[in-house]
């Protein structure tokens, strides 16, 4: 079985990178079954751990959950299309109990701890900052400052507050670049995961 | 899609060539290969010149065909995986601070981890894993294992096989229960870290092998976070460390260190900045200085090299791209 395994992943893993070459049907076939194992693997995830896990076996126990479960019938209404509008129920507690629940809590990790640790002592606490973090500490001030200069549209940007903005434009741009390089870092990791896998669990080749 | 002559012999070679391979990694043929110094030094300056001899040719006019980067791209990540040349491995702040955090530990300490994340991330997140529980069980903390992705529970088993043969530990030394527990996935996302907050056993009736929660000795004691020492999410998406942020540690004070994917890490530094996360290890270079930091060499740190020389061949691409684009430009200039 474990031999089975290592060639059906090598199948798979080698059909998809065919595609680098020219689209061709051995990535075709790896496509397909790629996309029909996940959605069969999460339909029987979703029935079993959230129906039948969290519904089904506590349904005597949590009377609320029939409230849950109702809601729940009321989405499918939008397979009927003249009772669709019903189905709107259910996405507006949703979207209502979301927001109610978690506006505080983005507000308190999002906005008020982030502006909270972006205004500090530029020198450190006591002056104890090293060189490169009192560096650091202007870099993070001037360019938030300036970032949100970019976004402020009410007055034109010219000048001194011209020159401010297209700063602030730098700081996004080298901040999306700092991003990017970091994603291809995550992408070139899954590659060598994958070439891991050929030559040293399929094929044995690595020491 | 009708294949021509040349793609089948190539196909039929490699076809073979794999079978060879194989047949001899299962009949004890060969044990793998290392190539010599030397030749990882020829290998590497041979791939710089083509590169350079490419670049002429760019400037030429004679444009790379994009599946010769391709080409690059897996050459410079399989090639070093046969290597063995030296590789200086700096260890950031950001990584020391959950090393730190461990070492400020008394044996026995409850640490949680999180596993949120799928086998799509295991390249990046599994090293991590399994550096982060050998140094747990190296120090005697005791770990409590959890997943928010369903994925989780399984990777978290294989992280604790891989810490254990590292350590050389039987299942005598760390008893599962005792030393260790696998909670398993649970559905609801962040809602799960909230109602942890108030009942680990309302979330969690039983382990991943289905014992009762109650009949765990590990975890009898452990009621809800006040409960946790450390906590470690190691996460690739939702739900994952933002959500362990807002919930777990800005309502419920649990000191926390993470291990995310390369995409997810610029988003949880500013986390870390304001202190809500203690350390992070970003992406696979976060695995590998935390191999380093602790001592125990793992996957991350061998895959250093294939990811430098990988980079490598792409800021040459990069230059060689820019150069076709500005010679290109300057061409339709002269045309215009």
């Amino acid at each position: 079985m474990e031999h089975f395994g290592l060639w059906v992943g090598a199948f798979l893993t080698l059909g998809i990178y065919s595609f680098l070459y020219r689209d061709n049907a051995w990535y075709k076939l790896c496509e397909a079954i790629f996309i029909g194992i996940s959605a069969g693997y999460w339909v029987v995830i979703l029935f079993w751990d959230n129906f039948y896990g969290k519904f089904w076996i506590g349904r005597e126990e949590e009377p609320m959950l029939w409230v849950g479960a109702a809601l729940g019938v009321l989405m499918l209404c939008r397979l009927v299309p003249r009772i669709g509008w019903i189905s709107r129920w259910p996405l507006a507690f949703i979207v209502g109990a979301t927001a109610g629940l978690w506006m505080m809590n983005y507000f308190s990790s999002n906005i008020m701890a982030q502006v909270q640790s972006t205004i500090m002592p530029l020198l450190g606490e006591g002056y104890s900052a090293s060189f490169g973090e009192i560096v650091g500490n202007f870099v993070i001030a001037v360019g938030t400052f300036a970032g949100l200069i970019y976004f402020y549209f009410s007055k034109e940007h010219k000048g001194a507050f011209g020159a401010t903005a297209r700063l602030g434009i730098w700081v996004i741009m080298i901040t999306f670049g700092a991003s990017f390089g970091y994603t291809v870092m995550s992408r070139m990791s899954l590659l060598i995961g994958r070439i891991d896998f050929l030559l040293g669990d399929w094929l044995g080749l690595i020491q | 899609m009708k294949m021509k002559r040349g793609e089948v012999i190539v196909l039929l070679v490699l076809a073979v060539g794999s079978v060879l391979a194989y047949l001899g990694k299962i009949n004890g043929w060969h044990s793998g290969f290392m190539f010599p110094k030397w030749l990882s030094i020829t290998i590497v300056s041979l791939t710089f010149l083509s590169m350079v001899w490419m670049l002429v040719r760019t400037i030429q006019g004679k444009l790379v065909e994009r599946r010769i980067v391709f080409l690059y791209v897996g050459i410079a990540v399989a090639l070093p995986l046969l290597m063995e040349l030296p590789q200086k491995i700096i260890v950031s702040d950001i990584v020391r601070a959950v090393y730190t955090e461990l070492e400020a530990l008394q044996p026995g300490s409850k640490v949680l981890v999180s596993f949120d994340y799928d086998p799509a991330s295991a390249p990046e997140l599994q090293p991590m894993a399994e550096a982060f529980i050998a140094e747990c069980f190296e120090r005697d903390l005791t770990v409590i294992m959890m997943g928010l992705w369903p994925q989780g529970p399984q990777q978290a088993a294989m992280a604790v096989d891989s810490a254990m043969k590292r350590m050389g530990y039987t299942d005598q030394d760390k008893v599962y229960g005792v030393d260790y527990v696998n909670l398993g996935y649970q559905a609801g996302n962040e809602f799960v870290i909230q109602r942890m907050g108030s009942s680990f056993q309302s979330m969690f009736k039983t382990d991943f092998l289905g014992t009762p929660y109650e009949d765990i000795p590990l975890v009898k004691n452990v009621k809800n976070f006040s409960n946790i020492n450390f906590s470690f999410n190691l996460s690739s998406g939702f739900p994952g460390t933002v959500e362990w942020v807002q919930v777990a540690v800005d309502r419920y004070g649990l000191r926390m260190g993470a291990g995310n994917t390369a995409v997810q890490a610029p988003t949880i530094y500013p986390y870390v900045r304001s202190k809500q996360v203690l350390g992070l290890l970003g992406g696979m270079n976060g695995g590998a200085e935390f191999e380093t930091v602790t001592g125990l060499p793992g996957k991350a740190i061998g895959f250093m090299l294939p990811q430098s020389f990988a980079h490598l061949i792409v800021i040459g691409f990069i230059i060689i791209g820019n150069v076709a684009f500005f010679r290109e430009g300057r061409k339709s200039r002269l045309k215009g």
